[in-house]
């Protein structure tokens, strides 16, 4: 048998073979259907703001609120991680995810305190898509003055 | 709550397709997880900056128009509203509309999930995964 | 104390091991070994505000069990070398501070038990009548400081291994009745450029490897020597790999060898990917299980080979591969 260690590549190559790929079969099924649950309900939220005489904006707003208000509360009674771990990106990619990651972080680091702890930890996870969502949207909206004032229409 | 109509409410097709778009947006997703080991805060940063630029092609809005919800809840949608909100604002009043409108239309999410996050750090305590 | 081969250490007047003790936390203790420790706990807290204060909490009370259990004073204790996972290793000097023995803060990641044995064992040689060995893990604050928080919604890949909560100690002595530590061989650091944090086993496997072989040149022993080689947290994966290595360079380990990561769960039922990991994997698993099979003569001969991954957090962000060590510690009845 050849020595996996010769060198570093070898080495690399001999583990990826070595260690089991996840189920992405089944992570996927999971993550299709509960992903595509968590949209339905947004949608129903939606369907009757919008009965309700809201425009689409605020409408949007609500269903929002409604979706990380249940996503915290879940994160709180210690039951979404379970979720999480079943349907994966199912629970992480709808705005469920994003509440999650604000919440889990403000309990984990709630024993250093409020302040330096909820305060400051709180974005550790989800910070990074503040920054690159509110970023880009600001580049988007740039590019979209400097377009719209020489009269090229991109939208 | 009387004079609501479940009917349209509950329409199969808006829902179906709602359900449809959304879940296969989290399926591609879940192939990243699996096949790059990105970790989840790559994953959503990933989802949100290419919402937010196929927002601000105007690609996004066809989605939107859609599957409704389907599109607008994972979190690209939240970077589309990010870029929806800047335009919409550069139009009103603008250059400063490229600073204020993406933060104002998704104001109420941030502000919700900053809100609900402490409040569930004042009630709630982490617990071991038991699996 | 003599130098036998490359870097392998040969007690002229082997330490005895005069007791061990060993604290585990909930999810151990509905494990297969659970019935080889000293205390299992209930919950993961253990009646402490923070994960941090219950990690404290578990070395200090494993340290003052082992005392009690040996039938001496902690003032009979000349020194105590001990480490854990945390920052600047505050379990161990939280938790020990207030038993007024000399202490050493030791780190070595995973490796910290075996690297206590061995330089506790180097101590009694010299000036020292008793020796306290410690480490600590806990996995709450473990993932708190390496990973994600508890509540987050992630998925753990197959390759991943569950830090054990819990906490292992031994007394050496000078004179005792055994077993004995007869020999130590130091790892050394081995980087084979893996840089996937959840799958430790496979960045460990060539350190555990290289300081197995070195052992075996040294001494001119075989794999057959021993009843039993024991790995601390190489985890199936690893494990797996590990004997993979030793084949490739002409040592069978098959029939003899074991990981304390495989041997602490039960992979099916609870749930542990690739098995257990963290200092207190190899400190719980020795001082429970195969500290009890040395005195009972059920296994006579035992190499343990700790292994420990070498990184933090900072160092995975910046793109750094996962260096590895292993030290091993021969002990005979």
């Amino acid at each position: 048998m050849e020595n996996p260690t010769e060198t570093k590549k070898t080495y690399q190559d001999y583990v990826d073979k070595k260690s089991p790929n996840s189920p992405i079969l089944k992570n996927c099924f999971n993550a299709f259907w509960v992903g595509g649950l968590i949209c339905t309900l947004g949608q129903i939220i939606l369907n009757i703001c919008k009965d309700r005489g809201f425009d689409t904006q605020i409408s949007g707003t609500i269903v929002s609120i409604l979706l990380i208000g249940l996503s915290a509360f879940l994160t709180g009674l210690n039951i979404f991680n379970k979720i999480g771990k079943i349907a994966g990106a199912g629970s992480l990619i709808p705005i469920t995810g994003f509440a999650n990651s604000i919440v889990s972080p403000a309990m984990e680091y709630k024993s250093e305190g409020y302040v330096m702890g909820v305060g400051g930890k709180m974005f550790t996870v989800a910070g990074p898509v503040l920054v690159f969502g509110i970023s880009t949207s600001i580049l988007v909206g740039i590019i979209y003055l400097i377009f719209n004032t020489q009269n090229i229409t991109l939208v | 709550m009387d004079n609501i109509d479940w009917v349209s409410v509950f329409e199969w097709s808006t829902l179906l397709k709602c359900f449809v778009v959304g879940g296969l947006i989290c399926v591609i997703g879940q192939i990243l997880i699996d096949k790059t080991k990105l970790t989840p805060a790559r994953i959503l940063v990933t989802f949100v900056t290419l919402g937010a630029i196929l927002g601000g092609l105007g690609i996004y809005q066809y989605l939107v128009d859609f599957a409704g919800a389907g599109a607008t809840v994972p979190l690209t949608g939240f970077g589309y509203n990010l870029a929806k909100g800047a335009i919409e604002e550069v139009k009103n009043i603008g250059f400063i509309g490229a600073f204020t409108g993406g933060v104002k239309a998704a104001a109420g999410g941030i502000a919700a999930a900053i809100f609900f996050g402490y409040l569930a750090s004042l009630i709630s305590k982490p617990k071991m995964k038991k699996q | 104390m003599e130098k036998v081969g490359k870097q392998t250490i040969k007690f002229n007047t082997p330490p005895s091991i005069v007791e061990c003790a060993s604290i585990v936390g909930p999810k151990e203790a509905e494990g297969p070994l659970a019935k080889y420790f000293d205390k299992t706990l209930e919950d993961e807290f253990w009646g402490e505000k923070t994960w941090e204060k219950a990690e404290s909490k578990i070395i200090k009370e494993t340290v003052n069990t082992v005392i009690q259990k040996a039938g001496i004073s902690a003032s009979e204790i000349d020194c105590m070398f001990a480490g854990d996972l945390l920052n600047q290793c505050i379990s161990s000097s939280f938790g020990l501070r207030e038993l007024n023995i000399p202490f050493f803060g030791v780190f070595g990641a995973c490796s910290t038990f075996v690297e206590s044995l061995s330089l506790g064992a180097i101590c009694t040689e010299s000036f020292a009548n008793k020796v306290i060995c410690a480490t600590s893990s806990h996995f709450c604050s473990a993932e708190k400081q390496f990973r994600f928080p508890l509540e987050l919604g992630n998925q753990r890949p197959p390759t991943s291994q569950w830090t054990v909560t819990g906490s292992g100690s031994a007394i050496l002595s000078k004179d005792g009745t055994g077993p004995y530590i007869t020999h130590i061989t130091p790892g050394k650091i081995i980087d084979m450029g893996i840089k996937d944090g959840n799958n430790m086993g496979a960045a460990m496997a060539p350190s555990f490897a290289d300081t197995l072989i070195t052992h075996f040149s040294d001494t001119g022993r075989t794999p057959n020597y021993y009843d039993a080689i024991i790995s601390g947290d190489l985890g199936y994966i690893g494990k797996d790999i590990a004997i993979d290595l030793l084949k490739a360079n002409g040592y069978n380990i098959k029939t003899n060898y074991n990981d304390c990561g495989v041997l602490i769960f039960d992979k099916e039922n609870q749930d542990t990917h690739s098995g257990g990991s963290g200092c207190a994997c190899c400190g719980t698993v020795f001082s429970g299980y195969f500290f009890k099979q040395l005195k009972e003569k059920k296994i006579k001969k035992l190499l343990l080979i700790a292994t420990g991954a070498l990184m933090n957090s900072t160092s995975s962000q910046q793109g750094e591969s996962i260096p590895g060590i292993a030290h091993a510690v021969s002990i005979e009845i």
